[in-house]
């Protein structure tokens, strides 16, 4: 019988993201939370030698690690339930080119934006504002990046509708705005509006909670 | 009638990548090799308006950028052929986490060493160190991390057992070793001696040429354009442009 596992944080954008996949094809999993930040466990570090991070999935024993890796097993794994990614090479390919956009410029330009100061903050605000106008002018008309319904590219992109939200308001920043970004604000509505996605977020206070502890750690380290 | 252009740089080992997959797959292509420190010609930046690299694929017109995701594309387009990625949905997994560690980890820690001193030097060669660790011990009982063929991650390695090779060499490191690394070792002479690679290679004295006026740059503090160096830089181009 099929025994899939999923080592995860509650926190983490990359681990929801596996947790929404799953949840798309009705896969039944056990979710390990690991608290990464003060313990790693034993079969953590055995099933992720190499990065030693959440998310990893275990299938029949077997261990994928990276969410990108783990998103793309899924929908080849599982093909019945909706597709994370459209069937055309040439649609699969843009796909690849957004999520890895996603993950290798944007998530940690906005991260360094909020926890930067001065001069750098700078620097990462307007190289944020930068990446944000690509993603905006790829939404053009579309209601989710996947198109009518959310793909693969909406899932990556759920740290920018959540995470970085409650991130820049904590941070005192604007930099991602309805005014500024139209089509990014409709997106993260109906991202954020749909069952599938609302359902698996962590709760807001917690994580709004979470992150003032480390801003307020981060300013007394400055501070010393 | 499909028209295949391939927008590189002779001395990229991303844009190289390419050339294997399409030559693999017996597809023709038209190669406009960009001189990417001087002049990105317009139609580069046209076709790859966010990162400004090389290799971009143009398929009956159609751009797709980012040589991991070229690749894949090649595959699933030219069906015909070896393939490039296997069929079992673990094993693809296991090929793009490699793919992945290959090109995020390994290749900016080797650069890295190529152009550093001191401490910094230090530093990237211990990681380097580490992360050949890894894939020494994913080749296992192996003869290409593909098996017995070349398969994508065979592929992406490429810099490692050349463009790396030549650059430590000039450097006076020895990080990748046959004594340090036996079968990693085996894997760049079997990989090296396979027609499809050897036939595919920018040449080893223009490389060389142009290594050494990258480290030359970078010893003298200027960095060279973009500073990628050594290890082939990011996917921009043949030794030099800022990482990805």
């Amino acid at each position: 019988m099929a025994e899939v596992k999923l080592f995860g944080n509650w926190g983490s954008p990359f681990s929801r993201r596996v947790e929404v996949a799953l949840k798309l094809k009705g896969v039944e999993y056990e979710f390990i939370d690991e608290d990464v930040y003060n313990y790693k466990s034993p079969l953590l570090l055995k099933y992720n030698p190499v990065h030693k991070k959440v998310p990893v999935l275990v299938h029949n024993g077997k261990p994928i690690c990276e969410s990108l890796v783990i998103l793309e097993y899924v929908d080849e794994t599982w093909e019945k339930g909706p597709s994370l990614l459209p069937k055309d090479p040439y649609e699969r390919a843009l796909v690849r080119f957004w999520t890895k956009f996603l993950d290798e410029k944007c998530v940690p330009t906005l991260w360094k934006t909020c926890w930067s100061i001065g001069e750098e903050q700078e620097k990462a605000k307007e190289e944020s504002t930068e990446l944000l106008n690509i993603l905006e002018g790829t939404l053009s008309d579309k209601k989710f990046f996947g198109g009518d319904s959310i793909g693969m590219v909406d899932i990556v992109a759920n740290f920018i509708s959540y995470w970085f939200i409650i991130l820049q308001e904590l941070a005192g920043l604007q930099v991602l705005t309805k005014e500024k970004f139209p089509k990014l604000g409709a997106w993260i509505d109906d991202y954020l509006n749909c069952n599938i996605i609302k359902e698996n977020l962590p709760p807001k206070d917690k994580l709004t909670a979470y992150f003032r502890a480390r801003f307020e750690a981060a300013a007394a380290a400055t501070a010393k | 009638m499909a028209e295949v252009k391939l927008f590189g740089a002779w001395g990229s080992p991303f844009s190289r990548r390419i050339e294997v997959a399409l030559k693999l797959k017996g597809v023709e292509y038209e190669f406009i090799d960009e001189d990417l420190f001087n002049k990105k010609s317009p139609l580069l930046l046209k076709y790859n308006p966010v990162h400004k690299k090389v290799p971009v694929l143009v398929h009956n017109g159609k751009p797709i950028c980012e040589s991991l995701v070229i690749l894949e594309y090649i595959d699933e387009t030219w069906e015909e052929g070896p393939s490039l990625l296997p069929k079992d949905p673990y094993e693809r997994g296991m090929v793009r986490f490699w793919s992945k560690f290959l090109d995020e980890k390994c290749m900016p820690a080797m650069r890295r060493a190529l152009l550093s001193r001191g401490e910094e030097l230090e530093k990237a060669t211990e990681e380097s160190t580490e992360l050949l660790k890894f894939l020494e011990g994913t080749l296992s009982g192996k003869k290409f991390f593909g098996g017995d063929n070349i398969g994508m991650v065979d592929i992406v390695a490429n810099f490692i057992s050349y463009w790396f090779i030549i650059g430590q060499e000039l450097a006076g490191l020895q990080v990748l070793t046959k004594e340090k690394f036996p079968k990693l070792g085996e894997w760049m002479d079997e990989y090296l001696n396979s027609n499809i690679i050897k036939e595919n290679l920018p040449q080893k004295d223009k490389l060389t040429a142009m290594f050494q006026a990258r480290i030359e740059a970078a010893a003298a503090g200027g960095g060279g354009p973009g500073g990628g160096g050594g290890g082939g830089g990011g996917e921009g181009g043949g030794g030099g442009v800022a990482p990805k």
